[in-house]
């Protein structure tokens, strides 16, 4: 039977209008669907080339629900981008930290997420004072089970591109 | 024993001040101009009275301290990268005359370990330098207690102005240029900190480290370092938020060596706070082992170098 199949978490991006109620229109068919909702994040300050706010929305369900998630959200008229079934069993908190952190963050993000082959599940930004006291940014990443070094080193070479510094947990050690 | 002390700066003299309870006799003590020498022992309150007035140890040449009679020779003239002399030389020179070498001086064992070991060979002096890694806290023979395969890595807080640095900006939301200017005020800082703030300091230690882990073959050119000059207070707030901190944590594991600023635990054993240092020994067999304390200062330095000569004895 589909219900005993493992209940996994997922992402689903979606990319929604700038408009009240859309956030809320596209979260219906999960709860209808019998999704368990993890996380959203909801990328307010970013812009698709089209105009829409990107969104990412971790979801726990069996494959088969999440199968009937994706199909009810195209159904409801909502733009799902990417829907994957890719169990993320670690998480992985780095901060990020330089001059030119708010004007590419949307590109530095992107890039992290395709390249080191991570969910990010959450973004803080602390904007700094002044030339010496730069912004900060703590992402929260999802990365696959036991994949958290190679997601490290990606992350590393996107944030040397961007002229970012990257503090990172302690490997092996106490993790935080 | 008799000791000659190269270098007459907190840490020199403090060995010299300490030498007598420890039934040592200081038979010279040299700085970058001058040495006072005598085989039958020095009257070491005069010379270091005559440091602190006239700036000159006595009317020998440093070299000459070199020549002398001593059994140890305590070498704590300033860390250098590269060639690490002036230090370098010293140590060679009482090797190759069989004497005893105990150093708080970093850089032959950080950059030229494996000249010094060569040296040291040929020598029927012995060469120690627990002094040089962790101040007051036995690395480096807590270190070498186990079977160095035992040893799965090496890692912790190892430089005290940097530690001071962050602890203080987390504490109360500090810039960096602020809490460095105090830390300048209370002395914590040098006037000159740039080896402390960019992680130099904490990687020759490392590099210390991983030399007695790996049997030698390391320098800090085989260090990856980043420094705490660039960690904004933001940073900071942003990881207090997560319940973790960021402190300077120098890394040595599966023969690389990293140094850079990192989130650990805010409650966690490695966020010591203030100028105390923490070392943490991964082992094979026996779990981890946290050793931490006072990794600087001139008497708790000099207690590493007179623990070291009493194992000469
Ligand atoms: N301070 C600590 O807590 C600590 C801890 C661990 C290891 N260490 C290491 O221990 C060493 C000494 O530290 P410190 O704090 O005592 O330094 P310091 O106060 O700067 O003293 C350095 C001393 O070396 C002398 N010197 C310089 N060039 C010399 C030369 N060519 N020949 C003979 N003497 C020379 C200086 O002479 P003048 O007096 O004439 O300038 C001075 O007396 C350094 O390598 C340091 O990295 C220090």
């Amino acid at each position: 039977m589909s219900d005993r199949d493992p209940v996994r978490a997922h992402t689903v991006r979606l990319e929604l209008d700038d408009e009240p109620g859309e956030l809320l229109n596209a979260l219906g068919p999960i709860a209808d669907n019998g999704g368990n909702l993890l996380s959203i994040f909801h990328e307010r300050g970013n812009r698709t080339p089209r105009g829409q706010i990107p969104v990412a929305v971790d979801v726990e369900a069996t494959p088969e629900r999440f199968d009937r998630i994706v199909a009810a959200l195209r159904d409801a008229g909502v733009n799902v981008v990417q829907a994957g079934t890719e169990h993320y069993g670690d998480e992985l908190t780095v901060v990020l930290v330089g001059p030119l952190l708010e004007s590419n963050l949307s590109e530095t993000l992107s890039r992290i997420e395709s390249e080191s082959d991570c969910s990010i599940k959450n973004v803080t930004l602390s904007i700094g004072e002044s030339a010496t006291d730069p912004s900060s940014a703590r992402l929260r990443l999802a990365v696959h089970t036991g994949a958290s070094d190679a997601a490290l080193d990606a992350v590393r070479g996107v944030a040397y591109d961007q002229e970012l510094q990257v503090i990172s947990p302690l490997a092996g050690g106490e993790s935080a | 024993m008799k000791l000659a002390i190269m270098g007459a700066g907190a840490v020199g003299t403090s060995v010299a001040e300490l030498a007598s309870t420890y039934d040592h006799t200081v038979t010279g003590i040299g700085d970058s101009s001058s040495a006072a020498v005598d085989p039958d022992g020095l009257d070491v309150g005069a010379v270091l009275e005559r440091k602190r007035t006239n700036n000159t140890v006595g009317r020998s040449a440093p070299e000459d301290l070199l020549d002398g009679e001593y059994d140890v020779l305590i070498e704590a003239t300033p860390t250098t990268l590269g060639d690490a002399e002036p230090g370098y030389s010293h140590v060679t020179s009482a090797l190759e005359r069989d004497r005893h070498v105990v150093l708080a001086n970093k850089g032959p064992v950080a950059e030229r370990y494996d000249d010094v070991r060569r040296v040291e060979q040929k020598s029927e002096g012995t060469m120690l330098f627990d002094a040089t890694v962790g101040g007051a806290i036995p690395v480096v023979s807590t270190i070498e207690a186990f079977d160095s395969d035992s040893v799965t890595a090496v890692r912790g807080v190892l430089n005290g102005t940097a530690n001071f640095i962050l602890s203080r900006m987390a504490t109360d939301s500090l810039d960096y240029e602020h809490v460095l200017a105090e830390a300048q005020d209370l002395g914590v800082a040098e006037a000159d900190p740039t080896f402390d703030v960019d992680g130099t300091d904490a990687a020759l230690k490392c590099v210390i480290i991983a030399n007695v882990l790996y049997g030698g073959g390391y320098t800090i050119e085989d260090a990856l370092v980043e420094g705490i000059q660039n960690v904004p207070a933001s940073a900071l707030s942003l990881a207090a938020e997560d319940g973790r901190t960021i402190r300077l944590i120098g890394d040595v594991a599966d023969e690389r060596i990293l140094v850079g600023p990192r989130l650990v635990p805010e409650s966690g054993t490695l966020a010591v706070s203030g100028t105390q240092n923490i070392v943490q020994i991964e082992t094979q067999h026996a779990g981890r082992l946290n050793v931490s304390g006072r990794g600087a200062g001139g008497h708790e330095t000099a207690t590493a170098v007179l623990r070291d000569v009493g194992l000469l004895e």
